[in-house]
């Protein structure tokens, strides 16, 4: 089932265009990794599909019981957040703010998604403790659980992975995995960690600076700009 | 009690006592987003702006807070938008309008006359520059700050924690941020006339560090934020009238101890 379609959008930042004519769609169930060059307008493209940057053309349609403002984004985290003084208990649960509406207090419902969300993150027992304190696994975790608690349908992860340890690493790929395989929830990933990214994705948007090329894994691998960009990701693995 | 009790049988004492403490109230708690997000530059900016429009305003003889409430709040729409998006970094673009103001300030009271006791009471604050439109700008001021951040405290929470993640889940981000900066304008330009241009922001960062200091959850950060800098502002306008020195000092130097007491505190439980 489609959930949301992007179709011809480029985006400018201070009058120059970073992105050009890109155009691909998510089904439900899918895993998109998003890959390009630094620079290339990966996190921009993000930002475009969920209206926090102005597209300058085309246009970004969001399909059936997938919302517009109910999508579950992790941005990338600012310095300013990891010192924040909040329990993870807070956090978690402003992601339920889109279904709050304009009461102005969490009701028990809302408690309880997030408690849940946390808890099949495999990080229940961190609820009352304070996010600056958490390890950056811990508050990937969290941002996570936050995401989730916005929606069951489809989350937006944007370069997740940097600056975690290995470990951690490998542990939030694996609740990425999970959350797709077995909860059917879409995701989309920018990531410059290509290999392990590539292994869980079904589908691989490239970005480059003429377009784009969209399409199956296995499609993308055999063609010339997958088989070249692994190509020197394989390289500055040897080295 | 006895120094207490002569202290409030004056009745300016008293208006002072009940809109500096009002202004504390609201200046800790938008001092908690203001701080977190990094604009606690702005009220000292804003402050500043303050002080030239009330010297424009006393040069022409109009009434100080009809010139300067909305001169500030331009202003602070201003220094929003350039943090956010301007080709300007935004503390390089807060000098640059501060010391502006300043000196528009200071020309056009010198051309019309001269430096005088008025000048420096906007400079460094003076409980005697209140009147009754204060007490009801103050009362009027606490109300929509308390009630703002009752009602709305859960939406400031996540615009404060991560404005990108509350506007892609549709939260109006923009209308809060303009909210804000309304409240924190309003704010300043009631508080400097006591606390003074150059103090005034001191108000605002203060409570909200000393809390940051010991506790670990953003509503005992704002709650014991409004604690503290309403009693620090109890206390430091006793010492300040018990030692004859200017209020705003001694407030400010009230919130350093109390800063500095927290920090260790903070040390001690482990906080940090």
């Amino acid at each position: 089932m489609l959930q949301v379609s992007v179709e011809h959008v480029s985006i400018a930042y201070e009058r120059t265009t970073v992105l050009k004519d890109i155009s691909f769609s998510v089904e439900e169930g899918d895993y998109i990794c998003v890959l390009g060059e630094n620079g290339s307008g990966k996190s921009t493209l993000l930002k475009g599909i969920l209206g926090l940057v102005p597209l300058q053309e085309g246009t970004v349609s969001f399909h059936g019981e997938t919302e517009r403002t109910h999508v579950g984004y992790l941005p990338q985290q600012t310095q300013t957040q990891k010192d924040f003084p909040a329990s993870v208990m807070e956090v978690v649960l402003s992601g339920c703010l889109n279904s709050k509406g304009k009461r102005p207090f969490y009701l028990r419902k809302e408690r309880e998604t997030a408690l849940y969300n946390l808890k099949r993150l495999g990080i229940g027992e961190l609820k009352k403790k304070s996010y600056r304190n958490l390890s950056g696994g811990q508050q990937q975790r969290v941002l996570l659980a936050r995401a989730l608690c916005a929606t069951d349908k489809i989350i937006f992860l944007d370069e997740p992975i940097s600056g975690l340890d290995p470990v951690a690493t490998s542990e939030f790929y694996q609740l990425i995995e999970q959350l797709n395989k077995e909860n059917h929830i879409s995701v989309v990933m920018v990531s410059h960690d290509v290999g392990t990214a590539l292994k869980s994705a079904n589908k691989v948007l490239h970005i480059t600076r003429e377009g784009c090329f969209f399409g199956s894994k296995e499609e993308y691998l055999q063609s010339g700009l997958g088989a070249e960009f692994l190509h020197a990701w394989n390289g500055g693995e040897t080295k | 009690m006895t120094i207490l009790q002569e202290m409030f049988s004056y009745h300016f004492m008293i208006r002072a006592v009940v809109i500096g403490g009002l202004v504390a109230l609201c200046a800790s708690l938008l001092g908690v987003t203001l701080v977190l997000k990094h604009y606690s530059m702005i009220g000292d900016g804003l402050s500043h702006v303050g002080f030239g429009a009330l010297s424009v305003a006393m040069v022409m003889n109009a009434a100080p807070l009809a010139v300067a409430v909305p001169v500030v709040i331009l202003a602070a729409f201003l220094l929003l938008r350039i943090s956010e998006n301007g080709k300007l970094k935004g503390d390089a673009a807060i000098g640059l309008i501060s010391s502006s103001a300043i000196a528009i300030g200071v020309v056009v009271t010198s051309l019309s006359s001269g430096m005088n006791a008025d000048v420096y009471s906007y400079m460094f604050g003076s409980i005697l520059s209140m009147s009754e439109s204060d007490v009801v700008l103050s009362v009027g001021l606490s109300v929509v700050v308390l009630l703002v951040f009752v009602l709305c405290y859960n939406t400031i929470f996540a615009v404060t924690f991560d404005e990108r993640f509350a506007k892609a889940n549709g939260t109006k981000t923009g209308w809060y941020n303009i909210l804000l900066a309304i409240l924190t304008a309003i704010t300043i330009v009631v508080g400097m006339r006591i606390m003074g241009t150059m103090l005034i922001s001191g108000l605002i960062i203060f409570p909200a560090l000393s809390s940051m200091r010991v506790f670990q959850n953003f509503r005992s950060v704002m709650i014991s934020s409004a604690v503290i800098s309403v009693v620090c502002f109890f206390i430091g306008i006793v010492i300040s009238y018990l030692l004859a020195v200017p209020t705003g000092a001694s407030i400010v130097l009230t919130n350093l101890a109390v800063y500095l007491l927290s920090a260790a505190a903070g040390k001690v439980l482990g906080v940090d």
